[in-house]
């Protein structure tokens, strides 16, 4: 019982049987179906809509364009609201753009009877557009002269920040004698989620007119906020309800198309409309992960000391500023916290609008861009050195202790070389790297590492709140309510284990409400980050230490014992001196429902706000067989060691890690988004899209280095996005040891590989 | 739900034969993997199908007495991979539909739809190119054979015509009697793939298990059809298995293909993998010939 | 067009008026409720609708309702025991933690019960490439294969062929 133990997931059973309810599930009969028309062009301007061939099509009820929704820019971004205008996401983009500004904007919708005339009439739709030439790079859209993509942004430049450590002057430092130098660009890709649940959402207008919206999301809360904002109507006049989803990894960490669908079902009267997105859509039109290019410069003593390194982050916002420059920002942080050069650092960060899909929030939260540069650069300097990459990383990477100079938090608890040591074991990390070192012929091996580091939460960046409610039931049995929602990482299982450790109620006796429903659900931001253990579950320590003060409480006025010598243990009321079962909750809990004397219905209901944050940590070997003239990379074996505090339930922290990993081999090795040189998508199906399959994943291993985080609320921090962070620069160096190349751009893909090892006359 | 202006079950090869007839603009559609996401994407939205789909005539695999091996179109991938026939006689092909799209896939796909959709990355066809299929089409006219070289007109094209159905792959003994085959396929991924380039080959050797007495090298994505390296294949018999074997093979090869550049991969990676499958390809064939590489 | 046609889903029979334009996704979600059949692409590359049809796993997304008269078809919602015992399969996914956000699941099942119901005894390398119809973001596949081959082995050891 309790936090540690491997309990099965509360909500396995549903899942198997296929009882478990998602938002499509839950549609009723007779909604009216939605489809989006998107623009067929990167940039410009809507001038004119033809509808009347669409009007005509059997079973159309109404064709809504960018000319009829209201005149309203509003966030789209999941992040808590900030009642300081300065820190208010970027308002940008409107429920309908008459401004095309990606290859698939939102600029109209059918409303109709069935999908098959929603689809024949979106494709009747003519459309007149004053066309400007598309900017799809960075590169392009900083250019001299390039369209605005925001007129509010004529340089396209949503942010520039600048921070330095140390001296913070590289070409001064870099001017030392002797010291070896690199100045080098490496590149990540766009790539997207793939949660297997699409975005679905449906709504309608209850008798009260407020408008209730079902919808496949992390951020019920937010949602409705943003409705609300999108709309230009109160908050309160929304109601959005989250059944359970089929993933999000960060995509629906942002409000997609509820907005909309809740526009549409104002435009027919009320009525239900249900609007599900194809996978095509989703990959086309809604969010991915940044591409980023990062100019990156080092210098380094021959004995291994880093002494000073400048980092340029460009980052590829696309279309809309979703969550921006927090990304960027994040990225150029772990830079620096990875590592303390000796004299200093420097890091310019440049958010760029451009012509293509949005990007926004995606697991890791520009982490694991950023370890891309951080890890190959470390690699590139440990060579440059001699030095084993290894030794090289022990010498240099963060040390306990380390507080961020600018965040202000560290490493509250700290693991990370151990994770090192651990791993290195596993892999057999010296053996193999004196067995691969001379290898010749057209297959070859190596091994590579990559390490990590991750804040838990968002605080002091963002705002950290979360609520919790508790019911006794009058079986003695217990209700949680929580703002923060299920996503299919565990929360609620967990949840119910943090339940069950300060309460001494056992987790069969404990019902996490996994719907929420923003009518009836405590607050809490969601699902994102990594902060739902950690600041979800200091809420709900919180509340359970007020709800045992009140069973404790009962228990003294029914046993007549003073409370403080009282406990409950296994779901009895026990006497702390001697272990003893005094009364059982059940019986408590009867009690306290019916007395003639003393009726109460015990609940507890706790808001945290949180200004604490910690770091995780952790570390990626790879091994890996290289077919040089195919030019593929087969994962021989691979393993994550993570320092993520106590672990709650460690068969579900493994699980979880796993899927991180897979994650991260797509990403190093396969995932990229693809578009034409107009910025239309090539490869937005599940076919040529490259997430691994089965065939693709090898065997995953995972072990933990397991310290008490004293600001965890029971010693855990952030394990949600760090598993697929250092899997991509692992993979990306054991393919530099294998073979002397060293690939500098996200995905190795087979293409580029024989590039590349033609290039280097390997083949 | 599918935008699909009307549908037709055909009974039996006649009644679908006279459908397609009646109706000029109709589509054929057998396990529906192709024809129905061309429907969903708009390519084939609004058309008119006649369902060969559950016509019983259409489906199995039989052995002539001849040793001709007959597969009815509307056998389904894993039905082929798993029939004792082709286990025993032509396991290349068995070996290569099983590398079709996933295991759903390969449960509904036929390999009828496979050849009849005429595309160069067809995962059966190099094979039965290189085993010199017959194809055999009913029209309203009767039927004819047509060598399934002769087969593919272009990209997406074949010579059938739009009332006739394929009714019948045949491959005699001689083109299996005493072969190895294998076949590669290369994508991205190792499962849920379009072939980036496939390879097969099948390979006769001296009765010394030696020197090369027949070769066909066969290729699917190396140009706009699947296709035979004939003259490399002419070029190599009586070859002996040796390094300078492989190494013509690869080269021969490259003299013969017309792969183009693509979004999905480059001209030159084509050639990459050509060169490279068409070698590694012929070296698991002679051992599955009974030949060793070190002979 | 509305269409007659009669099928027998998870062991019952059925008379259905369909659309002849209905995927089976569609007829066993809309008007059978078993919402246990996932759409994640609709192309037959996701592998979340998966059902068995006569007991072959297929996409239910590409293909027609009209092609299942007098087939049999098997959902998740069928492989529960008169008293809503779990299948050991189901038991394997939940022990194993191979389930997480859920929405692959049921379609994976029935792949596993296909696999199962051949009796034989297949190796890991195996398993994958008979699961690799189904995508899942969640897991890595991991636990997914060793729910796999604990049912495999487990079924072998009863009826091995």
């Amino acid at each position: 019982m309790g936090v540690g133990k491997k309990i099965d997931r509360v909500d396995a059973y549903a899942k198997v049987t296929g009882e478990a309810k998602y938002s499509a599930d839950l549609a009723p009969d007779g909604l009216l179906v939605a489809r989006v028309v998107h623009s067929k062009i990167a940039n410009g301007l809507v001038k004119s809509f033809d509808l009347d061939e669409a009007l005509k099509v059997p079973g159309v009820v109404k064709i809504v364009t960018c000319f009829d929704v209201p005149d309203i820019q509003f966030p789209t971004a999941g992040h808590p609201w900030s009642v300081e205008a300065a820190h208010q996401d970027v308002q940008d983009r409107k429920i309908l753009n008459q401004r095309v500004r990606f290859y698939g904007d939102d600029i109209a919708a059918v409303i109709a009877e069935d999908e098959v005339a929603a689809s024949r009439a979106a494709r009747l739709i003519k459309v007149v557009y004053e066309e400007y030439p598309p900017v799809l790079t960075v590169d392009e859209a900083m250019a001299e002269g390039a369209v605005p993509v925001h007129s509010e942004y004529p340089d396209n430049i949503l942010k520039h920040t600048r921070f330095t450590v140390g001296d913070g002057d590289f070409e001064k430092a870099a001017k030392e004698n002797g010291l070896l130098l690199i100045d080098k660009v490496y590149e990540t890709q766009r790539v997207q989620h793939c949660h297997i649940e699409v975005p679905v959402s449906f709504a309608y207008q209850d008798a009260n007119g407020k408008i209730v919206v079902t919808t496949s999301t992390q951020i019920p809360h937010i949602v409705r906020r943003v409705i609300g904002q999108a709309l230009g109507i109160p908050w309160g006049k929304i109601r959005v309800i989250k059944p359970y989803i089929g993933g999000g990894f960060g995509n629906k960490q942002d409000v997609l198309y509820e907005p909309l669908n809740a526009f549409l079902c104002t435009q027919v009267g009320g009525r239900g409309v249900r609007l599900e997105l194809t996978r095509e859509e989703t990959l086309a039109c809604t969010r991915v992960r940044h591409a980023v290019k990062f100019h990156a410069k080092a210098a380094v003593r021959p004995d291994g000391t880093l002494v000073s390194r400048k980092l340029e982050v460009f980052s590829n916002q696309g279309a809309y500023a979703s969550h921006g420059h927090a990304i960027a920002a994040n990225a150029a942080n772990m830079f620096k916290q990875l590592y303390q050069d000796e004299k200093g650092l420097e890091a310019d960060s440049y958010t760029v609008y451009t012509n293509s899909a949005t990007a926004g929030a995606m697991r890791g939260y520009g982490i694991p861009q950023s370890d891309f540069v951080t890890e190959a650069l470390t690699e590139d300097l440990a060579r440059l050195t001699g030095i084993d990459p290894l030794e090289y990383r022990l010498k240099n990477c963060v040390k306990e202790g380390y507080v961020d100079p600018h965040l202000k938090f560290g490493f509250e608890s700290y693991g990370l070389k151990e994770c090192i040591l651990k791993g290195r074991d596993f892999i057999h990390w010296d053996e193999k790297r004196a067995e691969y070192k001379d290898q010749t012929g057209p297959v070859r091996r190596g091994v590579g590492m990559a390490i990590f580091c991750y804040k838990t939460g968002v605080y002091p960046i963002s705002l950290e709140t979360a609520s919790c409610r508790m019911v006794l039931n009058q079986d003695g049995s217990l209700q949680i309510q929580m703002g923060a929602t299920e996503i299919g990482q565990g929360a609620d299982t967990v949840f119910s284990q943090m339940a069950a450790e300060s309460l001494g109620i056992t987790e069969d006796r404990i019902y996490v409400v996994s719907t929420q429903d923003t009518d009836i659900t405590p607050f809490d931001t969601g699902a994102y980050a990594s902060r739902q253990t950690y600041v979800s579950g200091k809420a709900l320590k919180k509340t359970a230490e007020q709800l045992k003060a009140k069973i404790l409480d009962y228990a003294s006025y029914k046993l007549k014992l003073p409370a403080e010598g009282l406990d409950i243990r296994d779901n009895y009321i026990v006497s702390m001196a001697d272990n003893k079962s005094l009364l059982s909750m059940e019986e408590l809990a009867t009690e306290a429902f019916y007395s003639l004397d003393r009726s109460v219905h015990i609940t507890a209901e706790a808001t945290y706000h949180c200004k604490e944050n910690t770091f995780a940590s952790g570390v990626c070997f790879a091994e890996v067989e290289v077919d040089m003239p195919l030019g593929k990379v087969k994962v021989l074996n691979i393993i994550n060691v993570h320092d993520s505090g106590i672990l709650i339930n460690p068969k579900l922290a493994e699980a979880q890690v796993h899927g991180g990993i897979s994650m991260g081999i797509g990403y190093g090795l396969s995932e990229i988004l693809l578009y034409d040189k107009n910025g239309k998508p090539l490869n937005d199906n599940l076919l040529d899209y490259k997430m691994p399959t089965s065939m693709d994943t090898p065997d995953l291993h995972v072990d933990f280095v397991q310290i008490n985080d004293p600001t965890g609320p029971y010693g855990n921090k952030a394990l949600g996005e760090p598993p697929a962070i250092p899997v991509a620069p692992a993979l990306r160096n054991a393919v530099l040891h294998a073979t002397g190349v060293a690939v500098d751009s996200l995905p190795l893909d087979p293409q580029k590989l024989v590039e590349h090892f033609k290039a280097a006359g390997l083949i | 739900m599918y935008d699909i202006e009307k549908i037709y079950q055909a009974k039996d090869v006649p009644d679908a034969v006279r459908a397609l007839a009646e109706n000029p603009d109709a589509v054929v559609i057998s396990g529906g993997s192709d024809v129905l996401i061309q429907i969903r994407e708009g390519r084939l939205a609004g058309c008119s199908l006649v369902s060969i789909h559950n016509i019983a005539e259409l489906k199995g695999i039989e052995m002539d007495k001849d040793g001709t091996i007959l597969i009815r179109p509307a056998t389904s991938f894993s039905h082929i991979t798993n029939n004792d026939i082709i286990k025993k006689y032509i396991p290349v092909l068995g070996d290569a539909v099983d590398q079709v799209g996933s295991p759903q896939i390969r449960n509904i796909g036929t390999v009828g739809g496979n050849v009849c959709n005429g595309v160069t990355s067809a995962d059966s066809a190099s094979t039965l190119f290189a085993l010199n299929a017959v194809l055999e089409l009913t029209g309203e006219n009767g039927t004819r054979q047509v060598p399934i070289g002769q087969f593919y007109k272009g990209p997406g094209k074949t010579v059938r015509e739009h009332s006739e159905i394929l009714t019948a792959i045949r491959i005699t003994k001689d083109n299996y009697d005493g072969f190895g085959g294998h076949y590669i396929k290369y994508g991205k991924r190792n499962a849920m793939e379009i072939a980036t380039l496939g390879c097969s080959v099948s390979v006769k050797l001296t009765p010394d298990k030696k020197a090369i007495e027949d070769l066909r090298l066969a290729y699917g994505v190396a140009a706009p059809t699947p296709m035979r390296c004939t003259e490399t294949e002419s070029a190599v018999k009586e070859m002996k298995i040796s390094p300078e074997l492989f190494e013509k093979v690869g080269k021969g090869a490259l003299a013969e293909v017309n792969p183009r550049s693509s979004w999905r991969a480059s001209k030159e990676f084509r050639l990459q993998l050509i060169e490279e499958l068409g070698k590694r390809a012929l070296k698991q064939a002679i051992i599955n010939a009974g030949g060793t590489l070190d002979a | 067009m509305l269409k007659v046609i009669n099928l027998t889903v998870n062991g019952k029979a059925h008379e259905l008026a369909v659309d002849d334009r209905e995927a089976l996704v569609d007829t066993l979600r809309n008007r059978l409720g078993l919402t246990s059949v996932k759409k994640g692409c609709e192309v037959g590359e996701c592998g979340a609708c998966t059902v068995l049809v006569n007991g072959e796993a297929m996409d239910s997304c590409i293909y027609l309702t009209v092609w299942a008269e007098g087939k049999n078809i098997m959902t998740v919602e069928g492989l529960k025991g008169p008293n809503g015992e779990l299948s050991p399969i189901q038991k394997a996914f939940i022990e194993e933690a191979a389930v997480q956000c859920g929405f692959c699941t049921p379609g994976l099942i029935m792949t596993a019960v296909e696999i199962v119901g051949t009796g034989k005894k297949y190796n890991r390398d195996e398993l994958r490439k008979l699961i690799s119809g189904h995508l899942c973001r969640c897991t890595g596949y991991e636990n997914i294969l060793n729910a796999m081959e604990r049912i495999v082995d487990e079924t072998y050891k009863v009826v091995g062929k």
